[in-house]
């Protein structure tokens, strides 16, 4: 059944035309309809009536202006279904079948998808692909949508909710909801909420028409960086028909803002570099022992990196259930994979070339090619699709307009852990002592008891491991693909020559030097630029300095 | 992935094999279709699928009886990524194999590597994917859109249903996103749209690291004005520029990004849900529902026996440039190269989206133009489409070097460079 024209009319595309008349117009259909219904029948069967006849003209709709309107009219019904539609509507799970066109919810399976009847809940069974059609929602519809939804979210019991509920409603240019936030502030007990509701009803009140309501919330908002208030504020100062008061005042306020921005483009510069820096750092430091202190030019290092990258992939894959917690996981597994493949490569093919360097690099070259393409016969050459921990994704706000995203802030702090476990490996244990002794002197280590070949062997292996810890990190950047690994053997070579082969310092600080310099040049020059900038910087202080940043001293130099 | 499915990949290789080892016998009963794409190295991501669908359309057309009464025998090459290769390859099909076609070729730099290969034997390129424009060779079909069948389109849907006023271009650095960009430059500065207005950025291929650029990106869009990011950015380097751009909050209402280079298949490599709503143009969309693009679907998932798989444009350029060349061969009554040419211009076959697409004089085809929109399961939803087909520019007319030249293949022109004030002919242009 479609719905009778001017039910659209009256209800819906009437709306369009105001959209601060448009919230008032809706509540007072609620409230007609409730008089009519107190009248008459019971309000809650008018009420399912009408959730039906809108849902009927959402199917109908075939614009996007329609369903917006239609979608305006289903949120002024009070039944919970009412929101759970739009939800589903935003959340594209909303489809109508093909035959009797009933909405259902829609969830793919297969080929063909699993459906539930929206309004009865009911089990439909599996259908075919082309048997349902999606109800497709472009952007703007999109928009309207969540801020049609922010007001039930403002009830919701997570802060986060009910923060991005308000930041919605401060972007809604609807001066009515002034009075939902003010009310909401009196229940409110969080305080991160509590200044998302300040700012929105500043945001709100720049709209206002009271002049001096204006000023004061041009002023309260003038030290808040953020994108829709500049926008907003950048309206208001170059609007004609407004006083110059006003004018020159949304003026000062964009030059405080921008003043902040360009404080804060400093400070996030160099956290930029300091994250490239660290992944420089994470993907090398493997390298800086197997390289750096064993001498071994491995070509395979990317590889290995790539290989805890799938690792990550394939726990994720076993366990679907526990993402949050792959990571834990994949770490040790990483490590593993990675090391028994260094370990294996270091007894097949490394040993019988040492003190050879060119067949060393050519050999592991080989075993880089191998890797590649089995890891492409195995997982096909596409990329998969690893996902983010929750606690991984979005960003960290420090001040209002200075975010730090927390993907890379979670890495950073990564490869310093890291960076510690190698130290205290190296300095403190065992293990390390022997390490250090066979490659300082190998000789003399052997003439005092110490099985060389399996240090070496030991020794290669740490390194490969530490490469595939730092795949795990990496699938949290980038693609897990089988390139993953070259994109990073050019950039983990430069870092540890950089920083002085042997040096575990120096790759710490070569990584994050070369990180940051790269930042820091990229805004100035481009992203091509720098990176040449940059390469150009080495080969001149490699020149100089042919021993890096760090050189080794005394009698492991002569080594 | 199941284990049949590599079972079956693992015979097909298998059956390739044996199938080229008795190449030489079979030479009088086959007619041979090349296949020239990637299997290994960078581009093997995408290039894979296409060897995979033609490999899919050679099966089906041997079912069907195969072509002039003989069969079709498929020569699979692996170009390694690896653009003087390709020239190399080119010629093994063509000298060595005797290829009667070939369909291959992904990144314009491996193209205009086996041009002057494909136009010294005469032999038949067909080239599946999206590109720059500003050619027209004699011996290649370009099935995918001309600038005009894409890009142009796409800003305009950004210029008149989104209103946007800023514009951002962000392209990997090499032939196809510098060409569409000044290309795209030229169109906007025709509507009156700034230099302040634009801001252009380029970064190397498989960049990762996008923080920087994506703050400055914000920050330009932080003016006042709707801003969009037009993204020629290709292949690897989008999944960390999109991650980045969900992990810095900035959302498709804010700035959406129109992207030319991602389709399904790209997107298959990563968890979507932070993308909704940011937009590709394409001449296709898995999502469009129509009978041959069900059909296509059921028959490439049978095929290649994962459900999980996508299709995604490039490969409905090769299903609608296989088939004109079987009704071309059909029409022609041989496979010599010159006959071909000849037949297969107004040649029409249904495309995959309920519509015809007819071979053009200028070796590009009709092809109709979506703009989709990312969804959370990774596929598009279409929010915008031309009424009609587009017809190919070669030659595009938003650029003062060749707004003057038009591509036609018919006699008496016969020529991919003709400019139309002089009333010269110039040859091919490599440039």
């Amino acid at each position: 059944m479609r719905l009778p024209a001017s039910f659209l009319m009256e209800h819906g595309v009437k709306r369009l035309a105001s959209i601060e008349l448009r919230r008032t117009y809706s509540i007072c259909q609620v409230f007609a309809l409730f008089l009519l219904g107190a009248m008459t029948i019971p309000a809650d069967e008018v009420v399912a009536q009408s959730l039906t006849d809108a849902l009927e003209s959402l199917i109908a709709a075939d614009s996007y202006p329609e369903k917006q309107a239609v979608a305006e009219v289903i949120s002024s019904i009070d039944d919970p279904r009412a929101l759970s539609a739009l939800e589903a509507l935003l959340e594209g799970r909303l489809y109508t079948t093909r035959g009797d066109q009933s909405l259902v919810i829609a969830e793919s399976v297969g080929r063909g998808y699993q459906i539930r009847d929206f309004l009865t809940d009911e089990d439909l069974g599996r259908v075919g692909r082309r048997d349902v059609a999606r109800i497709s929602v472009n952007n703007s519809l999109r928009g309207v949508l969540r801020q049609l939804l922010a007001t039930s979210g403002l009830e919701h019991d997570d802060p986060r909710q009910r923060r991005s509920a308000v930041i919605e409603i401060g972007q809604s240019e609807d001066l009515s909801m002034i009075e939902v936030l003010q009310a909401r502030r009196d229940r409110e007990s969080n305080a991160a909420v509590l200044r998302a509701i300040d700012v929105a009803e500043a945001t709100l009140k720049l709209d206002s028409d009271d002049t001096e309501e204006r000023l004061a919330s041009i002023v309260a908002v003038s030290g808040i960086v953020n994108g829709y208030i500049r926008t907003k504020l950048t309206r208001l100062s170059v609007n004609e028909n407004i006083d110059p008061i006003t004018r020159q005042a949304a003026l000062d306020a964009l030059e405080n803002i921008e003043d902040k921005v360009a404080n804060y483009e400093i400070v996030k510069t160099v956290f930029f570099g300091l994250s490239l820096g660290s992944i420089l750092v994470l993907a090398a430091i493997g390298l800086s022992v197997t390289f750096g202190i064993m001498g071994v030019i491995n070509m395979a290092h990317g590889e290995l990196i790539m290989l805890g990258a799938y690792t990550t992939y394939v726990v994720q894959q076993v366990f679907p259930n526990l993402i949050d917690y792959s990571l834990f996981i994949a770490l040790p597994l990483a490590f593993a994979v990675s090391g028994l493949m260094g370990v294996f490569i270091e007894r097949t093919i490394i040993r019988l070339l040492y003190g050879r360097p060119l067949e060393t690099l050519l050999a592991t070259f080989g075993v880089s090619l191998i890797l590649q393409q089995s890891v492409r016969s195995i997982f096909t050459p596409l990329n998969r699709a690893v996902s983010t921990p929750s606690w991984m994704s979005g960003s960290l706000e420090i001040v209002s307009g200075l975010e730090i995203t927390l993907n890379r802030l979670f890495i950073l702090g990564f490869s310093i852990f890291v960076f510690v476990i190698l130290l205290f490996v190296l300095r403190r244990t065992r293990f390390g002592l022997q390490m250090r002794a066979v490659t300082q002197n190998r000789q003399m280590a052997k003439a005092m008891g110490i099985r060389t070949n399996r240090v070496d062997t030991l020794t290669f292996g740490l390194g490969a491991g530490i490469a595939g810890v730092a795949g795990v990190a990496l699938s949290q950047l980038t693609n897990v693909g089988p390139n993953l690994g070259q994109a990073y053997i050019v950039d983990s070579f430069l870092v540890v020559v950089f920083g002085g082969v042997g040096n575990i310092w120096g790759t710490l600080v070569s990584g994050l030097t070369l990180g940051v310099a790269n930042k820091l040049i990229e805004p100035a020059v481009g992203a091509i630029m720098a990176k040449i900038f940059v390469l150009v910087f080495i080969i001149i202080f490699i020149q100089r300095r042919p021993r890096g940043l760090f050189p080794q001293k005394g009698r492991a130099a002569e080594a | 992935m199941n284990i049949s499915s590599r079972m079956k990949v693992a015979i097909g290789i298998a059956y390739i094999a044996a199938v080229s080892s008795t190449a030489v016998q079979a030479q009088e009963d086959t007619i041979k279709v090349g296949i020239l794409h990637s299997l290994s190295g960078t581009m093997a991501i995408s290039e894979t699928t296409l060897k995979d669908t033609v490999l899919m359309m050679i099966e089906r057309q041997n079912a069907a009886g195969g072509l002039l009464g003989r069969q079709l025998e498929p020569v699979v090459v692996d170009p390694a990524s690896d653009w003087p290769l390709f020239a190399e390859k080119a010629r093994e099909l063509i000298e060595l194999q005797n290829v009667a076609v070939t369909f291959g070729c992904w990144t314009s730099v491996s193209r205009k590597s086996v041009l002057p290969v494909f136009e010294e034997h005469n032999s038949l390129l067909f080239y599946p994917v999206q590109y720059e424009g500003e050619e027209s060779s004699k011996s290649v079909f370009y099935t995918g859109a001309a600038p005009n069948q894409q890009a142009i389109p796409a800003v305009d849907y950004l210029m008149n249903e989104i209103g946007v006023e800023r514009w951002v271009l962000a392209g990997t650095d090499y032939v196809y996103p510098r060409t569409t960009n000044r290309i795209l430059e030229a169109y906007l500065k025709s509507k009156g749209v700034t230099d302040d207005d634009i801001m252009i950025n380029y970064t190397p291929f498989g960049h990762s690291d996008w923080q920087s650029i994506i703050s400055d990106i914000n920050n330009f869009g932080s003016a006042g004005r709707k801003t969009a990011v037009v993204s020629t950015i290709n292949g690897d380097a989008n999944v960390p520029f999109y991650i980045e751009l969900g992990n810095q909050g900035i959302s498709a209402e804010d700035i959406p990004v129109m992207a030319f280079s991602v389709g399904e298949e790209e997107l298959s490599g990563f968890d979507t849900s932070s993308l909704v709503g940011h937009l590709a143009a394409w001449n296709y969309f898995m999502s469009i529902p129509s009978e041959e693009n069900d059909k296509f679907i059921d028959e490439w998932l049978d095929f290649i026996g994962d459900d999980d798989r996508v299709s995604n444009d490039p490969m409905e350029a090769h299903y609608i440039g296989f088939n004109m060349w079987v009704e071309a061969v059909t029409k022609a009554g041989t496979t010599d190269p010159e006959a071909v040419q000849a037949a297969i211009i107004g040649v029409t076959v249904p495309n995959l989206t309920g519509g015809m697409a007819t071979m053009m004089p200028n070796h590009h085809i009709t092809k109709p133009v979506f703009i989709g929109e990312i969804q959370s399961d990774g596929q598009f939803d279409v929010v915008w489409e031309t009424s009609g087909t587009v017809v190919g520019d070669a030659w595009s007319d938003f650029l003062p070097s060749s707004m003057n030249i038009t591509a036609d293949w018919m006699p008496p022109l016969s020529c991919g460079n003709y400019n139309v004030t002089t009333g010269q002919c110039s040859g091919q242009n490599y440039e």
